[in-house]
């Protein structure tokens, strides 16, 4: 089986959220839309799920406000229990006034930067990252949208050519 | 149009009538003199203050013995050195000695007792004579605020021109139609106390400052008549800006031009900075005074930060409470949404000066400032740590979810927990200083919120009936309807 897919080209974001809308209808499936900048909606329209970012977030900021916790109540109270300026270190809720603004940047920190890299790790980014970028002026000015082909070549070109596409490609992928 | 359910009605003139009698019922138990305080300490002494009691007799009576044991221990000395010379004599003189002795010290610590227990008792007095008076204040502002609150919220939306939400302008607008009735209640409510009818104020009682140095060199300031005067400015000048804000609105209603929008931009911006000024200065006046000798920089911005999330969610509440109704068509998710954001954010930001006003007090530990938590720690433990899990974490952990805050139920869940937070937190700042360990949320407290609620529902809502919904010529309303988050 070949892995021929259709490149369809637009140069105006109505115009691209139009034509995701009735290619969904039609049930083509859509592979990847490539856009310049963020469209307002198209994740809804093209379905796609939504993200579990925010959940991973809350998880990381309360694995930072453990770790700082746990961090403190260690050195501070467990380990070597100073008089420091009289400050109470005989528990930690007693001294916990003076924990609270690392306990919140330990949160904030851990939940900012845990989920950056969760965002770099799920969308396969990092530094010498080979660009997956099917057409340059995607980046510039145009949208494009993949749709794979099933022996429906034909009716599929005619299909995007409908849906004011600027251009459709057929393209043999590897 | 809104019409005023009569049910709705009926329930608010109930708060009412139960709230009045309740807070009558307040003002007749509370004892008229030192007489019915003893009585009332006596029955309770198996309480709090009992206990007390009995720890100072207790004190004494160790006094007494120790004062005993030590003489019956110098006339053991003495008779033993003496015995060679004149046992039977010197015996005698002995056991004479202590027994003076002891009979001397036990009239004077009885008559300094005495004296301490008039002096506790005249307190305790005061505090009881205070406890209705409190309760009536902490709900009279505490309404007053969050009408303040939402006018506030209000002037910033229009000034911001936020294009969400002038579909809400009417209902913020029927919330602040409060402020009006709220104030004069409150001016009166202090000007019965610069009529000397309670001792809320203690720097208003010119036996106090006499005898009390720091009140003295405060009294430029802390003084009735200037006292009254600025609150009477604050008021006044409210007032004047949420009446010209609603009329200007109606009439930008009826208008062929955008003049009465433009208007009101103007005077929002004028109020906002008039705002500023004033609820800084109403904070040390209304709230901090009750406390004379403490001060803090930052807690007009604490108060402001109280009010102002109580407001944000009054408006949440009866915005969800109208929608169920059927009366906002235009109101959608999204903008239920921004409410509750704000009602998260607003909740975080007020949790941040509270922490900041506690832990830098703490850090420090100066005792002039540290007193201040001292009794709210160990006297209101429960209220004073429980503002904190209402009006943080309980808010946070439920509203930091994005669905959560479109679901109806969730939100007035948070809202009623929020709203009862913020009561606390103005018990908090008032009680400690009036009523001190005698607090209780009893009759007078709870028929105090009653009927404060009672009115506010009743005004709101029958301000709510007198225009309609929806403004008509807002240049941002035809955005504001199709609000989409």
């Amino acid at each position: 089986m070949s892995n021929k897919v259709i490149y369809a080209i637009y140069n105006d974001d109505d115009i691209l959220m139009d034509a995701v809308k009735q290619t969904r209808a039609a049930h083509h499936h859509i592979e990847e839309v490539f856009t310049p900048f963020p469209v307002h909606g198209l994740d809804k329209a093209m379905g796609l799920a939504p993200t579990r970012l925010a959940i991973c977030a809350f998880i990381y900021g309360c694995i930072g406000i453990s770790f700082a916790t746990w961090m403190m109540n260690f050195v501070m109270i467990q380990d070597w229990p100073q008089d420091i300026g009289g400050k109470p270190s005989f528990s930690y809720i007693e001294n916990m006034p003076a924990f609270v603004p690392i306990m919140f940047e330990m949160t904030v920190f851990f939940a900012a930067h845990l989920m950056v890299i969760t965002f770099y790790m799920r969308s396969k980014l990092w530094p010498f990252k080979q660009a997956e970028n099917p057409d340059v002026r995607t980046t510039d000015d145009h949208f494009l949208m993949e749709v794979a082909v099933n022996n429906n070549e034909e009716e599929l070109v005619s299909f995007f050519k409908n849906t004011g596409a600027v251009e459709v490609k057929v393209i043999e992928k590897h | 149009m809104y019409t005023f359910s009569s049910k709705l009605k009926t329930f608010s003139i109930i708060l009412m009538a139960v709230g009045l009698l309740g807070i009558g019922y307040g003002f007749l138990t509370a004892p008229k003199d030192i007489q019915e305080v003893e009585k009332i300490l006596a029955s309770e002494s198996h309480g709090g203050h009992g206990e007390v009691k009995h720890e100072v007799a207790a004190e004494a009576e160790e006094a007494d013995t120790v004062v005993a044991d030590h003489k019956e221990v110098e006339a053991a000395v003495e008779a033993t050195e003496a015995h060679a010379v004149v046992e039977g004599h010197n015996e005698v003189a002995a056991a004479v000695e202590p027994t003076e002795a002891h009979a001397a010290v036990e009239n004077h610590s009885e008559v300094s007792e005495a004296a301490e227990h008039e002096e506790h008792l005249t307190h305790v007095l005061h505090q009881l004579q205070n406890k209705p008076w409190a309760a009536l204040y902490v709900a009279c502002i505490f309404f007053m605020l969050i009408s303040m609150g939402v006018l506030a919220f209000y002037a910033i939306q229009q000034v911001a021109q936020a294009g969400w939400s002038p579909v809400l302008f009417r209902v913020m607008q029927g919330i602040t139609a409060y402020l009006p009735v709220g104030s004069v209640l409150f001016f009166i409510f202090l000007v019965l106390c610069g009529l000397h009818f309670n001792h809320l104020f203690i720097w208003l009682d010119p036996e106090v400052v006499a005898h009390d140095k720091l009140i003295a060199t405060k009294s430029g300031y802390l003084n009735f008549p200037f006292w009254i005067v600025r609150a009477a400015i604050f008021l006044i000048g409210w007032n004047l800006y949420r009446y010209y804000s609603a009329k200007n609105c109606l009439a930008q209603d009826e208008s062929n031009d955008d003049s009465f929008y433009k208007k009101n931009f103007n005077i929002s911006a004028g109020f906002l900075v008039f705002f500023i000024v004033t609820e800084s200065i109403m904070s040390w006046d209304w709230i901090m005074s009750i406390d004379p000798h403490w001060f803090s920089t930052l807690f007009g911005w604490y108060v402001f930060a109280s009010f102002f999330v109580s407001g944000i969610t009054m408006i949440a509440m009866v915005t969800l409470y109208l929608k169920s109704r059927g009366y906002l068509e235009h109101v959608n998710t999204s903008h239920i949404h921004d409410l509750a954001k704000f009602m998260f954010g607003f909740s975080v930001f007020w949790t941040y000066l509270w922490f900041s006003q506690f832990m830098l007090i703490w850090y420090a530990n100066i005792p002039e400032e540290i007193t201040y938590f001292i009794t709210r720690i160990e006297l209101y433990n429960l209220p004073f740590f429980g503002a904190i899990v209402m009006n943080f974490l309980f808010p946070i952990l439920i509203l930091v979810n994005t669905d959560f805050k479109r679901i109806t139920w969730i939100l007035v869940m948070a809202g009623v927990v929020i709203l009862a937070g913020h009561y606390i937190d103005f018990f908090n700042m008032i009680m400690p200083g009036t009523v001190g360990d005698r607090w209780f949320i009893g009759i007078s407290e709870i028929a105090s919120v009653l009927f404060f609620l009672g009115l506010f529902i009743f005004v709101v809502f029958t301000a709510l009936a007198k225009s309609p919904l929806l403004p008509k010529r807002n240049p941002y309303i035809e955005e504001s309807k199709h609000f989409h988050y």
